[in-house]
């Protein structure tokens, strides 16, 4: 009966129309990942066998793995976060709890924020001003604090989120009861924001652990197996990328594989880091 | 005169309620706990929220704040705790006087204060965290007790809020499971577990079931032999059953104060007896 109306047919029609775009630029945006990934899986499932977990990464025309570049990434970015995460979290605390209004810390919510679209290339500029020119060599470290100056804005702002989201009421219950601040803060709120800020810290290593541009002039690379903090260190991305550019169809595969490799990590992380958000609901 | 009065006032006071609000015991002999003084309150941005308060609340008494939205009562509520002191910007003027000290001096502890003076809010707000927890928090800002001392302290809390035989088989399951009026039972045990001389309640009802509301009605009626009570309530029937005292306030004044029945069946001012007949509000 209220098909036979003209406007509501004429609603159904704007709706279909509308309905059918929607549709269409959804399938683009997944056509696209599904291409990434499909070309990832093609070019790299082939490549992935035990030697390259157990070599290190081959001289051109030799054969070879990826071990050394395969350590160096899970270091970085373990003493990337370990070195953020505490960091953000207390600043995110300060700035979500303490300075909520005041001058100082809107000025640095905003820096915040501009650090966190700042462009990785400069991190790594800035980390190799201050941390590889006066030491006269590219380290390990450096890679590590370069990718943590990354995280670190991107956990700093998810904290402060988090924190907002947790209910005034809580925070004033607890108060109410004569628990001092700090114990307001540690045993109700962050507990209350605890899987919110974990999957934040988890996201920051998925953004880091893909990074090329700082660990270029950071830790650079290194041919050989190294476990030396303080000298050059291999990682994925950076071997990705001299591997992809080079002429050698080894070294090519290789960086298929790498490539490969880093995807499903962040895949991983990614799942997991959804898993947590919605445990916590 | 005061049949008529009451008939038309409490329609929905069943007939027993009606004679226990005439059988209620005497209170007018008992100590006053809270004494309010010349009581001026302010919002941040320079508003005006309390005008002259002065009032006493009596020992194992119930006094009820009833009144229209924004007449400050919940304000006047969460002076007594000095709650309004996590928002910068508020100001209280006057005297709060416990047992005769006063506590909006800037010296006072607040901890200690709100360890006294217990409140309980208008939405349930039970920590994230276990049952069993939940009530620990409280009682370990203040003792420090073994693991069997502190269950039976958890239990005793439990039972007096009249929650422990719906949650004594899942004390280690989260607070944030139960239902509503659960919630807010647990929240008025986690009040009492710290042994406070004054407890708040703001609307403490307004947010349940009708069941959930004759459960913390009665339990209020119950508390009243221990504590001093003050509460915050919309709904007229509510005030009338629990409370001893009652104020009725108006535009941040409080326009009448007196006994409860005196309140309701004859009140002396013309906009009190307009608002307890519902003519306005």
């Amino acid at each position: 009966m209220t098909a036979h109306n003209p406007i509501t047919r004429r609603r159904y029609r704007r709706n279909r129309i509308a309905m059918v775009f929607s549709i269409i630029a959804t399938g683009m945006g997944l056509l696209i990942l599904a291409a990434i990934l499909g070309e990832l899986l093609w070019q790299g499932v082939g490549g992935l066998n035990m030697k390259v977990f157990t070599e290190v990464t081959p001289p051109p025309g030799a054969d070879g793995g990826l071990s050394n570049a395969i350590y160096g990434s899970i270091m970085l970015t373990l003493v990337g976060i370990a070195i953020a995460a505490p960091i953000g979290l207390l600043a995110g605390t300060y700035l979500s709890e303490y300075a909520r209004g005041s001058k100082i810390g809107e000025a640095a919510k905003f820096i915040n924020d501009v650090l966190l679209s700042a462009p990785s290339i400069i991190v790594g500029l800035f980390i190799n001003a201050i941390l590889v020119v006066p030491f006269g060599t590219f380290s390990a470290w450096s890679g590590a604090v370069a990718l943590a100056v990354i995280a670190l804005p991107v956990i700093n702002r998810t904290t402060q989120d988090m924190l907002a989201l947790v209910p005034n009421t809580l925070r004033e219950a607890a108060a109410a009861l004569g628990a001092p601040r700090w114990k307001v803060l540690v045993f109700i709120v962050w507990r209350a924001a605890k899987s919110g800020i974990l999957t934040g810290m988890l996201l920051a290593v998925a953004r880091i652990s893909g990074e090329t541009a700082p660990l270029l002039f950071t830790s650079f690379g290194n041919q050989f197996w190294s476990t030396n903090m303080s000298q050059p260190m291999a990682n994925l991305p950076v071997v990705i990328y001299q591997f992809a550019m080079s002429p050698y169809s080894e070294w090519q595969r290789l960086a298929w594989v790498g490539a490969l490799l880093i995807t499903a990590a962040i895949l991983f992380l990614n799942i997991l880091a959804r898993t947590l958000a919605a445990r916590s609901r | 005169m005061d049949d008529q009065i009451m008939t038309q006032t409490a329609d929905h006071i069943a007939t027993d309620s009606v004679a226990a609000l005439k059988a209620r015991r005497s209170v007018e002999d008992h100590p006053v706990k809270l004494e309010v003084k010349n009581l001026n309150f302010f919002y941040a941005n320079g508003h005006q929220a309390l005008t002259d308060i002065n009032l006493s609340l009596r020992e194992k008494a119930v006094t009820a704040f009833i009144g229209p939205s924004g007449c400050g009562k919940s304000t006047l509520l969460r002076t007594l705790n000095r709650m309004y002191d996590l928002y910068p910007g508020q100001r209280a003027e006057g005297e709060v006087l416990l047992d005769g000290r006063n506590t909006l001096s800037p010296k006072e502890d607040l901890n200690v204060l709100r360890a006294k003076v217990g409140m309980v809010f208008q939405k349930p707000t039970p920590f994230p965290m276990s049952i069993h927890e939940n009530i620990a928090f409280g009682i370990r800002l203040y003792e420090k007790l073994s693991k069997a001392e502190m269950t039976n302290r958890v239990e005793a809390a439990l039972r007096e809020a009249a929650l422990w035989d719906e949650v004594k088989d899942k004390l280690h399951q989260s607070g944030l499971g139960l239902s509503g009026g659960q919630q807010q039972r647990l929240c008025i045990a986690r009040a009492v577990a710290v042994k406070p001389e004054v407890l708040l309640m703001d609307e403490p009802a307004s947010a349940l079931d009708p069941i959930s509301t004759a459960k913390i009605e009665d339990l209020i009626t119950r508390l009243a032999d221990d504590y001093c009570i003050a509460i915050v309530t919309h709904n007229m029937q509510q005030a009338a059953r629990t409370s001893d005292y009652t104020a009725f306030m108006y535009l941040g004044e409080i326009v009448e104060f007196d006994r409860t029945e005196q309140i309701f069946t004859a009140p002396k001012n013309q906009k009190t007896n307009d608002y307890v007949t519902g003519r306005f509000g």
